[in-house]
């Protein structure tokens, strides 16, 4: 019997530490980064519960009570058109989340695929590829998306388009310098002695490898999605009404009342901060964390 | 570069006709061919990207659809604003940026340490169009009074000129000092370790020598590539801090460029903005020999 438990030991040594023993080491190690976790958890739980939290309809219009200050009737106010502020907000959540993470997820997987194509093939494919990137990463992050979006019309899928192509070029710079460093490693040298095909080793023995710069790739580019969305719809080049967007809640036509009512536009410009600074806090926690060779740089 | 500017400005559904005539009521569809035939919008596109270069090589940037004059002729005047904007800016980031580095690298992983990296990285999560209403807002109700948000030249009023540019700066400025910052930091905390920087705290140097003159002289190489870096995101912030403020400089005639579908103007500018960019990389290539006699271009 005792051989037995001996040998379950022996066999349960090398796994992995939990889940929860895992997020409870990062949140004592890195106390910053746990809040910036938690700040994006409370976000994307507003943006789940959306609908049971806010206390009004968020397109609804009320003449009788625009630009209330922020009372018991609408906790942040209300809008030129009587919309209240706290419900805008909330709902808000969900489009500036959903945009956010769809265009950072569309452009690290895209940028992220020519970065393992350019770096595991190597030579000319990679020096072409190389010098596309250069191009587009010679352009600023928003005025490129601020072309992209003006080139394909106001929607929330090109929008997310818009936001998602000047990511690639920067995902495929981290992953494809990751890939150079992992095609030297001795076991993609077996997979190749063992003769597989390029296509099998490329996703199955490189890629999953890339994981670790993934993420820290995705959470550090969330924080600047949100702030180009918020951006783009800002300037009207975003998500086009009726979707309440923290961006338009700030544009032109609500910064002509903003002598008059301050809340318009300080309570969803908070809103993006605190979204964007939560990401931010998360994503350069997770880098220390996930990225040796970034470790006790910051 | 100038065949993925033009492509995807030609993609874009809708063209200026329509939107020039949306407001005018009704046109006939001869009209329209008249006047698309006159802009040489009828032509293929390809047609029309030679067009374009073989112009552009002449100096010749295309007449603005909207305006009907030469695209460089609008344009010239709004150089100066958002060149003044974006070097106040990367002055007021290199102010904020490098001694908040600097002081949080000495003091690292104090309270103040962690106070100032938090400060960075609020103001690199705060949209610089949102700071900027914030500031006129607080301004408004602290102090009762506005800048004007009409443009004033330097020439016509010094104060309120200078007041109009700081303001922008400042919100633009902030944002862009919190990589400077985390750079700074990193590069000081390498350097305060090198045997030289012991060296001088054995010679019995002050704290303030030690610091400023041989650690931040010698930490200084990777804080200039991210200026330069920086300057790239700058053009970008000051897109929309333009609008904020209404100054009337290349970032915000941008915008409006791009909702007119003014095709000549949004390819000069953002030929503009581009060549602005890999400018002031290869002057931040430039730099390094200047600041590291180490590093030299000779072959």
């Amino acid at each position: 019997m005792a051989i037995i438990t001996h040998d379950v030991v022996i066999a349960a040594a090398p796994r992995r530490a939990g889940l929860v023993t895992t997020v409870l080491r990062f949140c004592r190690k890195k106390p910053l980064g746990a809040a910036g976790g938690a700040l994006v958890m409370v976000m994307v739980l507003t943006a789940i519960f959306a609908d049971q939290l806010a206390t009004h309809d968020p397109i609804a219009t009320d003449a009788a009570a625009t630009l209330a200050p922020p009372g018991e009737a609408h906790w942040l106010g209300t809008d030129h058109l009587g919309r209240d502020i706290y419900s805008r907000i909330v709902h808000g959540t969900r489009v500036s989340l959903a945009v956010g993470l769809l265009s950072t997820l569309l452009g690290s997987v895209f940028g992220g695929m020519v970065g393992l194509v350019s770096a595991y093939f190597g030579g000319k494919t990679d020096l072409i590829t190389q010098r596309v990137l250069d191009i587009l990463q010679g352009l600023p992050l928003l005025v490129l998306a601020l072309v992209m979006s003006a080139a394909l019309g106001p929607s929330i899928e090109n929008v997310v388009i818009a936001i998602s192509i000047p990511i690639m070029p920067r995902a495929a710079r981290v992953i494809r310098a990751s890939v150079l460093s992992i095609r030297e490693m001795q076991y993609i040298e077996a997979a190749r002695a063992l003769g597989l095909r390029h296509l099998r080793i490329a996703f199955r023995h490189v890629l999953p490898n890339t994981i670790g710069p993934f993420i820290v790739l995705t959470t550090a580019q969330l924080g600047s999605a949100i702030l180009t969305e918020a951006a783009l719809s800002f300037l009207g080049l975003g998500v086009p009404e009726p979707y309440p967007s923290w961006g338009r809640m700030l544009s032109v036509s609500a910064a002509e009342y903003a002598q008059k009512a301050p809340h318009l536009v300080l309570f969803p410009g908070i809103a993006i901060s605190l979204a964007v600074f939560g990401s931010n806090l998360l994503g350069d926690a997770l880098r220390d964390t996930l990225d040796p060779r970034l470790r006790g740089a910051q | 570069m100038s065949v993925v500017i033009f492509l995807l400005l030609r993609l874009a559904p809708g063209n200026i006709v329509d939107i020039l005539f949306s407001t005018g009521g009704y046109v006939s569809d001869a009209d329209k061919k008249l006047i698309m035939q006159e802009l040489g919008l009828d032509k293929p596109v390809w047609a029309q990207y030679v067009e374009w270069i073989r112009n552009m090589a002449t100096g010749d940037l295309g007449k603005s659809y909207r305006y009907d004059v030469p695209a460089w002729q609008v344009i010239k005047p709004l150089i100066p604003v958002t060149i003044e904007l974006a070097v106040l800016s990367t002055i007021v980031a290199v102010l904020i940026g490098v001694p908040t580095g600097v002081i949080s690298a000495v003091r690292q992983d104090t309270v103040f340490d962690y106070a100032l990296r938090i400060f960075s990285l609020a103001g690199l999560s705060m949209p610089s169009f949102w700071l900027g209403m914030v500031i006129i807002l607080a301004l408004a109700a602290w102090l009762g009074w506005v800048p004007p948000m009409t443009y004033v030249g330097v020439r016509e009023d010094f104060k309120i000129h200078a007041v109009q540019f700081l303001l922008p700066a400042l919100a633009v400025g902030y944002r862009s000092s919190a990589l400077i910052t985390r750079i700074t930091r990193s590069a000081m905390l390498e350097v305060l370790r090198e045997d030289y920087v012991r060296t001088a705290w054995a010679k019995g140097q002050s704290e303030g020598a030690v610091v400023w003159r041989h650690a931040l002289t010698n930490a200084l190489l990777p804080v200039v590539t991210v200026i330069g870096i920086e300057f790239a995101f700058l053009i970008g912030g000051l897109v929309v801090t333009e609008t904020v403020f209404n100054l009337p400089g290349v970032a915000r005639f941008l915008v409006q460029a791009i909702l007119w579908r003014d095709y000549p103007i949004v390819q000069t500018l953002v030929m503009f903005i581009a060549i602005v960019v890999v400018l002031s990389n290869l002057f931040v290539d430039l730099l390094y020999g200047w600041l590291d006699p180490r590093v030299r271009y000779s072959g």
